[in-house]
């Protein structure tokens, strides 16, 4: 199919779910308002989690070099909780908790990008070379992470606790409007460096060598997108808490309906391919299936799946 | 030209090329040959900026490359490495088209997908130019990867192991198109050649590697001799000539 076409069609799909979940059984007389305002809120976090998380995933797959990581595979999101719960204990709740939404969100994702390219520039600067090991690292550093938060989850004081454990679930329904200014500020910004650089990432996608060799600043590129990819994690995983594998089913989707591996195709479509799957998963789930399951569960379990398919399969590049 | 001066590179504990001093030819075709693991891939990796320089240095035309902004160095010199995967799904005519991004950083004009055009044929790739990569052999793939950076259009080209995978025919068209590339083009080449024979029928200046060091350099009769291949490849080697060039019997 058309390149082109492939977006248009994704945009009208994604534009037919939105207002599916705005409009479908609006109660009339007071309550529409209200419940249209809330359905709103909840509509920008979880196109907002779409663009992060499909983005993220397709970023963190060129510099990779590799189609079964994802930044969450790699440890991205453990090391953002981690990073908060060492803010909770550094500052307290007083000084955190206190601090207004946006500006301690915007604060944290700061931390997180330069911990996150410095980590994971050390780690991925040359490319991947060796997939087995790098999965095992990532798996590893996320144990690690992991751990070290109920580490220092247990030396803070119970209270101070709750505040960060409350982070630590995947919910797609508890969306904190709060957050929203911010996470869709740092989204847009997100979202459009890597579009800006969408050229250099094609070249970067050649690998190592032949991107040095057209005159890429590598370990530059390599930086920038480790940065923005820890910037749409961060979001993502404030919004919704960690999810380990949905990203990594929107990007076989994404290079399924696009076969390409032009920047400027793939980003625009792993965020819409992302952003109406949760919409459209949430709508079923709340409103035909009256939360007898959580979507966050059911996209996981089909991404594990899907991650030993591709493990199994060989297709790990 | 290329001028090396008192280049040593080390892998971990393990010195790989030591001190090596040298002047590649411009507008000439240049073969470096030698035994496996003499560095040869090292040395060209060095000059094509593929590995960071430790010490010692390279100038191109006069400019320091450690000095000059890599992509500027893209418009004066195309590196193809020995071993290329390229990590993305790519048709071949996307991949040969990746060699005019350093002209067009992303918005390609009418004149890249003319040179594309012409560099796909040029490697007899027109029929191939909707193929995945992935999806053709290693020989067709070798070409393309050619074309790609014949595309690149620059002044110098560093090719490690072009032969590689490549038949017969194409092998020796490939260092016709070399050839005419330095005396009708302009271009300078600078090749790791694996067969001595392509070095010793095309190759203006021939450079000989041993065990990270050259030990010979020259016009194809200073050094394809008995005696300097023999010594080089420590095994005998007789050299014989054919249409006023040496032949190298070195198979039987
Ligand atoms: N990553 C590495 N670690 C240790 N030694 C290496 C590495 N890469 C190459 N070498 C060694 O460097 C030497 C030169 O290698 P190379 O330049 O590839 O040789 P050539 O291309 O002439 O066959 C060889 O002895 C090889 O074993
Ligand atoms: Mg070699």
């Amino acid at each position: 199919m058309n390149k082109r076409l492939v977006l248009w069609v994704l945009a009208g799909v994604l534009a037919l779910a939105a207002a599916i979940w705005l409009l479908q059984g609006l109660p009339d007389g007071q309550a529409r308002a209200f419940v249209l305002k809330l359905r709103t809120e909840r509509l920008v976090g979880l196109l907002l989690v779409g663009i992060s998380t499909g983005m993220a995933t397709i970023l963190f797959q060129t510099v990779a070099a590799n189609r079964v990581l994802t930044p969450q595979i790699m440890g991205f999101d453990a090391l953002y909780m981690l990073m908060q719960t060492l803010l909770v204990a550094a500052f307290g709740i007083a000084g955190f908790a206190g601090l207004p939404a946006g500006v301690k969100f915007t604060g944290e994702v700061a931390v997180m990008v330069l911990l996150a390219a410095a980590l994971f520039g050390t780690l991925l600067g040359q490319g991947v070379r060796d997939i087995p090991r790098t999965i095992l690292t990532g798996v590893i550093l996320g144990i690690l992470f992991r751990s070290l938060n109920t580490f220092v989850g247990r030396v803070l004081d119970p209270n101070e606790f709750a505040v960060v454990q409350q982070a630590s679930f995947a919910s797609f329904s508890k969306i904190d409007a709060a957050l929203l200014p911010a996470a869709g500020a740092l989204t847009l910004i997100g979202a459009a460096a890597a579009m800006l650089m969408a050229s250099r990432l094609d070249v970067l996608g050649l690998g190592r060598d032949p991107a040095v060799s057209l005159g890429l600043h590598h370990r530059r590129v390599v930086l920038a997108a480790l940065a923005i990819v820890a910037l749409l994690v961060s979001v993502s995983t404030a919004l919704i808490g960690p999810v380990t594998f949905f990203g990594l089913i929107v990007a076989g989707l994404t290079h399924g309906l696009t076969h390409s591996a032009c920047h400027r195709v793939l980003l625009p479509a792993s965020a819409m391919i992302a952003a109406i799957t949760l919409i459209l998963g949430q709508t079923v789930f709340e409103r035909v299936l009256g939360q007898a399951a959580f979507l966050s569960v059911v996209i996981e379990f089909a991404g594990g799946l899907f991650f030993l398919l591709l493990l199994i399969k060989g297709r790990i590049r | 030209m290329i001028r090396i001066s008192g280049l040593s590179h080390r892998i971990g504990k393990s010195a790989i090329l030591h001190d090596i001093s040298a002047d590649l030819p411009k507008g000439k075709l240049t073969a470096l040959i030698g035994p496996n693991g003499a560095g040869k891939s090292t040395l060209l990796r060095l000059i094509g900026r593929l590995e960071p320089l430790q010490s010692g240095s390279v100038t191109l035309d006069g400019a320091d490359l450690s000095r000059t902004p890599t992509d500027q160095l893209a418009l004066r010199m195309a590196v193809l490495g020995q071993q290329t995967a390229i990590a993305s799904r790519l048709r071949l005519r996307e991949l040969v088209g990746f060699g005019r991004w350093p002209h067009h950083k992303g918005r390609p004009r009418p004149r890249d997908l003319e040179v594309v055009n012409q560099a796909l044929a040029a490697f007899s790739l027109d029929d191939l130019a909707d193929r995945f990569i992935d999806e053709i052999s290693g020989g067709q793939a070798q070409r393309a990867y050619l074309a790609m950076t014949v595309a690149q259009e620059t002044d110098w080209l560093l090719l490690d192991e072009p032969l590689n995978n490549l038949d017969m025919a194409h092998a020796r068209s490939l260092m016709a198109r070399l050839g005419e590339l330095v005396r009708v083009g302009g271009k300078s080449v600078v090749t790791v050649i694996h067969e001595v024979n392509y070095a010793a029928a095309w190759a203006d200046h021939v450079v000989a590697m041993k065990q990270g060091r050259i030990v010979a350099q020259g016009s194809p009769y200073e050094v394809l001799t008995s005696e300097t291949l023999s010594m080089l490849y420590d095994t005998p080697v007789g050299v014989g000539s054919h249409r006023g060039r040496p032949l190298v019997l070195h198979h039987v």
